[in-house]
């Protein structure tokens, strides 16, 4: 019971320092934070792992199988549509000076 | 209990990750933290626990992860949207799994109610967001009509299921054996995938933006509840911050549409009569469209002055002479694919020694910051870019104003008058400028349905018809 309280509290305390962090994220940055948090809500892919810890039957496999598909899904694809998405904001000097480079290896 | 450590460890490097999401290049680090956090999860886990069979866990989750790193890798901006609902419909479905899989152990240990509790609301909330998600995303996709659906006593029908799922889960709190608890608790995600589509169905596709955060916040408080359940402080801390982060865009945006998180899931009774409900292929030019925009564009009741007859040489004029631009696009502009046109001829306007902004409305497109990354997507330079707070006050000084694909966020209607569905809504204040083109593909109202005053002032110059083409020919005439 101690322990499931601890958790809680653990739960209240990232609310707390989550909102105090995130309430100062710029609008132009919003659909980025909103594909990063997705992905970050696919952590559920380590409730997933676990399920196999211990003896598993089939329908717990297939549970578990669909389960970690999904949150993999979920992870991978939401970083790295970030990752995309944030390498889109580039200012002209920044462009400037990739075409240059792209000019002398090319 | 180092384990515990390492978990609070992993927390805090995530959380330095989102707290460099205070500009786009730190953010890119920030989000390589953020993978790395996770990826230190997965580390732990399996430093700590041998998984078993290794087979099914490598091929589920390879599939999983090939599929999400293909679409992210080929996805344009202006599917973003229905990417990410998809992604968190995955993450609810997964999180509802997980909370079933735990709950049926429930039975077979001797865990308190605290677990089984968890394991439940888990499992609701999962569920929920699935269907939820999963009909947001087919909105977004265009692969459902933009139409809110409304049932007959629709607000019986939540409650009845609402019921069933409380009812159910109640049951299963105090279910002895497995047989039943697995009966129960397929009884109650069943019911709360029901909860998630009639929540769902009444929003149009106009209020996306407040739809789409409130499930990004439900997948987070699902990956919670799980974490509560099986003792995570991972899963909890990650959960927790991912349903404050989207608990604060929705906010944002029913703040930015003047509505209430209520009002938006009950419907709001509108129904799109603009070129929003046009699939994405309002792009292919219809050239009778584009001949006759001189009988178009004066909208009924304008005086055109007597000796200007064609708009485009009025256009051109407003924006040759114009030594401030400030540009406002909207989510037509990403319909007609005319991004790339719109920045170019920001660039040219401001090559010429102009000054040029664009004004960006917090519910421009379908989700919270769209709009930005459509026009970087466009290569924009970002240092243009401004918010609607910040820019306001700028209309009144600036010279011209030129609306690409806008209707709702510049109608002057949600200030002048009440009782329509957009009164109150802040908007951009584009009528105080001194002149105004726009470009957007017919002079109906947009989303609201209400009629828009911008474009009948004597200042406003009415270009309709495809907005790629339209800006095509503006920017030939200014080169």
């Amino acid at each position: 019971m101690a322990d499931f309280l601890l958790t809680a509290a653990v739960l209240a305390a990232s609310a707390g320092l989550g909102f105090a962090v995130i309430r100062r994220i710029p609008p132009m940055l919003h659909t980025p934070l909103m594909s990063m948090t997705n992905a970050v809500s696919g952590v559920v892919v380590l409730g997933a792992l676990l399920l196999f810890a211990v003896r598993t039957d089939r329908l717990e496999q297939v549970a578990g199988g669909i389960a970690l598909a999904a949150a993999a899904f979920n992870v991978v694809g939401g970083f790295a549509i970030t990752h995309r998405m944030l390498s889109f904001f580039r200012k002209p000097s920044e462009r400037a000076g990739e075409e240059h480079s792209e000019c002398r290896t090319g | 209990m180092p384990h515990r450590l390492i978990e609070l460890a992993i927390v805090g490097v995530l959380l330095l990750g989102i707290v460099l999401f205070r500009g786009p290049r730190p953010a890119r680090l920030g989000n390589l933290l953020a993978a790395m956090a996770l990826l230190c999860g997965v580390g732990l886990i399996l430093a700590r626990q041998s998984l078993s069979p290794a087979g099914l866990i490598l091929v589920t989750a390879g599939l999983g992860a090939a599929a999400g790193w293909v679409l992210a890798l080929r996805v344009t901006m202006i599917r973003i949207p229905a990417m990410v609902a998809l992604q968190n419909g995955m993450g609810g479905m997964a999180s509802f799994l997980v909370a079933s899989v735990e709950l049926t152990r429930c039975a077979v240990g001797a865990s308190g109610p605290g677990v089984r509790g968890a394991a439940l609301l888990g499992m609701v909330t999962g569920a929920v967001t699935l269907t939820g998600s999963l009909l947001a995303g087919g909105r977004l996709a265009n692969m459902l009509s933009q139409r809110p659906v409304y049932l007959p006593r629709h607000n019986l029908i939540l409650a009845g299921l609402a019921t069933a799922a409380l009812l159910l889960s109640g049951g299963a709190m105090a279910a002895g054996d497995p047989t039943s608890l697995r009966t129960l608790a397929a009884g109650v995600v069943l019911a709360a995938g029901g909860l998630g589509v009639a929540l769902a169905m009444r929003v149009g596709g106009a209020d996306m933006p407040v739809l789409i955060s409130f499930l990004n916040a439900g997948t987070g408080l699902a990956a919670a509840f799980c974490g509560l359940a099986i003792g995570s402080w991972l899963l909890v801390a990650c959960g927790a911050m991912v349903g404050v982060s989207g608990t604060i865009l929705t906010q944002i945006m029913c703040r930015a549409m003047n509505r209430r998180l209520t009002g938006v899931l009950a419907g709001s009774g509108l129904t799109p009569a603009g070129p929003s409900e046009a699939p994405e292929s309002a792009t292919p030019s219809r050239p009778s469209e584009t001949v006759p925009v001189q009988a178009e564009a004066a909208a009924p009741g304008t005086a055109l002055p007597a000796e200007v007859a064609d708009p485009y040489e009025r256009a051109v004029g407003i924006l040759r002479q114009a030594r401030s631009v400030i540009i406002v696009p909207g989510y037509g502009m990403a319909l007609a694919g005319a991004q790339e046109e719109t920045v170019q001829l920001a660039e040219q306007l401001a090559g010429a020694g102009r000054s040029v902004v664009f004004a960006i409305h917090p519910v421009a497109g379908r989700m919270p910051g769209h709009m930005h990354v459509l026009l970087a997507e466009a290569e924009v330079d970002y240092g243009m870019i401004r918010e609607m707070n910040d820019v306001n006050p700028l209309f009144a000084e600036t010279d011209a104003v030129l609306v690409v694909g806008a209707c709702d966020v510049v109608n002057p209607a949600a200030i002048q008058r009440e009782g329509t569905p957009i009164s109150g809504m802040p908007i951009l204040r584009a009528h105080e400028a001194r002149a105004v083109v726009v470009c957007n593909l017919d002079t109906r109202p947009g989303y609201s349905g209400v009629e828009n005053p911008l474009y009948r002032q004597p200042q406003t110059v009415m270009l309709t018809g495809d907005a790629r083409e339209t800006l095509a020919r503006l920017r030939a005439a200014l080169a």
